[in-house]
């Protein structure tokens, strides 16, 4: 355990190094933020129907959103990416470790450096000047945190299968064009699933997406109460041990190519 | 007991072919060809404790891929491999902790950590008890001269100095045995010098068990006294760099500095193979004529100022045996 811990330490303050990217990151995120709420707010005022979420819980919900971008699994392990490319990657095999927990140690420093440089300074900002509101009660509180540390865990397994396939397609430019898009809709990220229509709704609640964003952002709002989230737990736990065990399956096929081009 | 024992080793890869021209690319998709390269051809050897064995042959001769099956990062095809009685492809964790291995043309440390740091790393992963880790750094750390490096991001170290920490990192689990991959590529003569004088140390004061690779035959020469040659896959010898020699050739080499520029010389039992102002390099058979009585005929006969005898350069030597192959 302590190799592994060690592992996500070093990789973490590696990536802290990345200071400019995160202060850019922050200006990206602010503006994005701003222009999602107002097409939400145009598109509340025009419409009088009821809608699923207030337009105040949407407001948080996108920021939220924003703070915690950098969380989702939409890109790949740069760095993995040039050993796999150089062939070098069979040398990671010569670490007394097992090699996919190994990288998964890598996707939690690569999800978790950039988001917390990201996002103390956007909610900051945004609960201070741009509207964001705090969970209604401290048991919609923890039931996010422990929501968003699910969908840590099951965004890490997503980013593994992302980057375990790079051993296949080596650029995984065709992956890492593909899946964001995925992830961002199905997640709940650009468009709250609950405005999603039913027959939609349906699908993407049960597929894994609705782990990463979904689930902790609702019962942020405590538009899910605290009370009816075990089950949603259990489905991202659920997920994430699926995501594992493929990837580790697909990781142990790859191995076998990732050695013939070291030659 | 031997520390590795490699037995009849087969390993094959399948490459996959395609045929040149856009033609060629569009009949890859459709029905791919492969072609099948023996990397490793029925190897066998052994390594005793305390080896210091030089592993050489042409590029692509399958040296790399018999690190790589020791290191039990490759599955051979059929054959027997133990290192320290593992099999190392199914014990793979257990067998990297007590392996080290070194690359000259890649670095194990981390690119953008400080080199005291990447240490401290390694001393997690291998899980290095804290004293022995103390000990065995402080005492790299003096060998090697890294002090002044300890606090120096990995990506600022010259080459010669990222080699120097690239051993001591492969040394802080202490292993039983090294893998040198290249050790001296590209360094200056002085850092080359020290890498030696440290795997020496290594091997004969540690009793380190040390597989050499390289392309420096002057790193075999001063560091080796058993060579393994290895072409096609094949092992084409194995034993000592003297008897390495008496395999290809017995030949000598006669260096004669005259004393007249406009002299010349002939003998019977010896061929001026090369001219350089007034010195004549000449080649002749120790069987046919010894070197004593050679020297004594020819300063009776030439007016001679200076004279020595040498083995042919080992780098010929090898070329002469890979050559001599079928291609």
């Amino acid at each position: 355990m302590r190799a592994y811990r060690a592992l996500i330490s070093a990789r973490f303050r590696m990536l802290l190094q990345y200071r400019a990217a995160a202060i850019g990151g922050i200006g990206t995120q602010l503006f994005f933020g701003l222009a999602m709420i107002m097409a939400y707010e145009a598109f509340y005022r025009s419409s009088s129907a009821a809608q699923p979420m207030s337009y105040r819980d949407i407001v948080t919900y996108v920021w939220l959103g924003q703070a915690f971008l950098a969380m989702l699994p939409w890109n790949v392990d740069t760095d993995l990416r040039a050993l796999i490319r150089s062939g070098a990657v069979a040398y990671e095999m010569l670490r007394p470790m097992d090699l996919y927990w190994a990288w998964y140690c890598r996707a939690l420093a690569l999800r978790i450096a950039p988001t917390l440089l990201r996002a103390i300074p956007v909610v900051t900002l945004a609960m201070l000047f741009l509207g964001m509101h705090l969970p209604p009660t401290p048991a919609s509180a923890a039931a996010w945190a422990l929501g968003m540390l699910g969908s840590l865990f099951l965004g890490c397994a997503f980013t593994m299968l992302m980057n375990i396939s790079l051993l296949w397609t080596i650029s995984g430019e065709g992956i890492t064009t593909l899946i964001p898009a995925l992830v961002l809709v199905c997640s709940g990220m650009n468009i709250p699933l609950p405005l999603f229509p039913a027959w939609a709704q349906r699908i993407l609640y049960w597929l894994p997406f609705r782990g990463l964003i979904d689930v902790p952002f609702r019962l942020y709002l405590g538009e899910i109460p605290p009370g009816e989230a075990g089950p949603l737990f259990l489905q991202q736990m659920a997920w994430t041990a699926a995501l594992i065990l493929a990837g580790r399956w697909l990781l142990s096929r790859g191995k076998r190519r990732l050695i013939v081009q070291g030659g | 007991m031997s520390h590795v024992i490699v037995e009849d080793l087969v390993k094959t890869f399948r490459i996959a072919e395609r045929e040149p021209g856009i033609w060629g690319a569009l009949r890859g998709l459709a029905q791919r060809r492969f072609r099948t390269v023996r990397a490793l051809d029925r190897v066998s050897f052994k390594l005793e404790p305390g080896e210091l064995v030089g592993y050489i042959g042409p590029n692509g001769a399958g040296k790399s891929t018999t690190v790589k099956v020791l290191a039990g990062i490759l599955v051979p095809d059929s054959g027997r491999c133990e290192v320290l009685g593992r099999v190392p492809w199914r014990e793979r964790t257990t067998n990297v902790q007590q392996i080290g291995v070194v690359f000259g043309q890649r670095t194990q440390l981390w690119w953008d950590l400080p080199v005291g740091e990447s240490f401290d790393l390694l001393r997690d992963i291998y899980r290095v008890p804290a004293a022995d880790y103390r000990k065995k750094r402080d005492e790299l750390i003096g060998l090697l001269t890294l002090e002044p490096l300890l606090d120096v991001p990995v990506r600022q170290l010259s080459l010669g100095q990222r080699m120097r920490c690239d051993l001591a990192a492969a040394l802080l689990h202490s292993p039983a045995i090294l893998y040198l991959d290249e050790p001296t590529i590209g360094l200056d003569a002085i850092s080359k010098l020290a890498v030696r004088d440290f795997v020496r140390r290594l091997n004969r004061q540690e009793g380190v068990t040390v597989i050499l690779t390289t392309h420096d035959m002057d790193d075999i020469e001063a560091l080796c006294s058993r060579v393994l040659v290895i072409s096609q896959g094949r092992i084409l010898s194995d034993g000592s760099l003297a008897g390495l020699r008496a395999q290809v050739t017995t030949e000598r080499r006669l260096i004669v500095d005259l004393v007249d520029e406009a002299d010349w010389m002939e003998d019977p039992d010896a061929e001026v193979i090369r001219r350089d102002g007034r010195r004549l390099y000449l080649r002749f058979d120790p069987e046919r004529i010894p070197a004593a009585q050679l020297i004594a005929r020819l300063t009776s006969r030439y007016a001679i100022q200076d004279l020595y005898v040498e083995n042919p350069p080992i780098e010929e030597i090898i070329a002469r045996l890979y050559r001599g192959l079928p291609a």
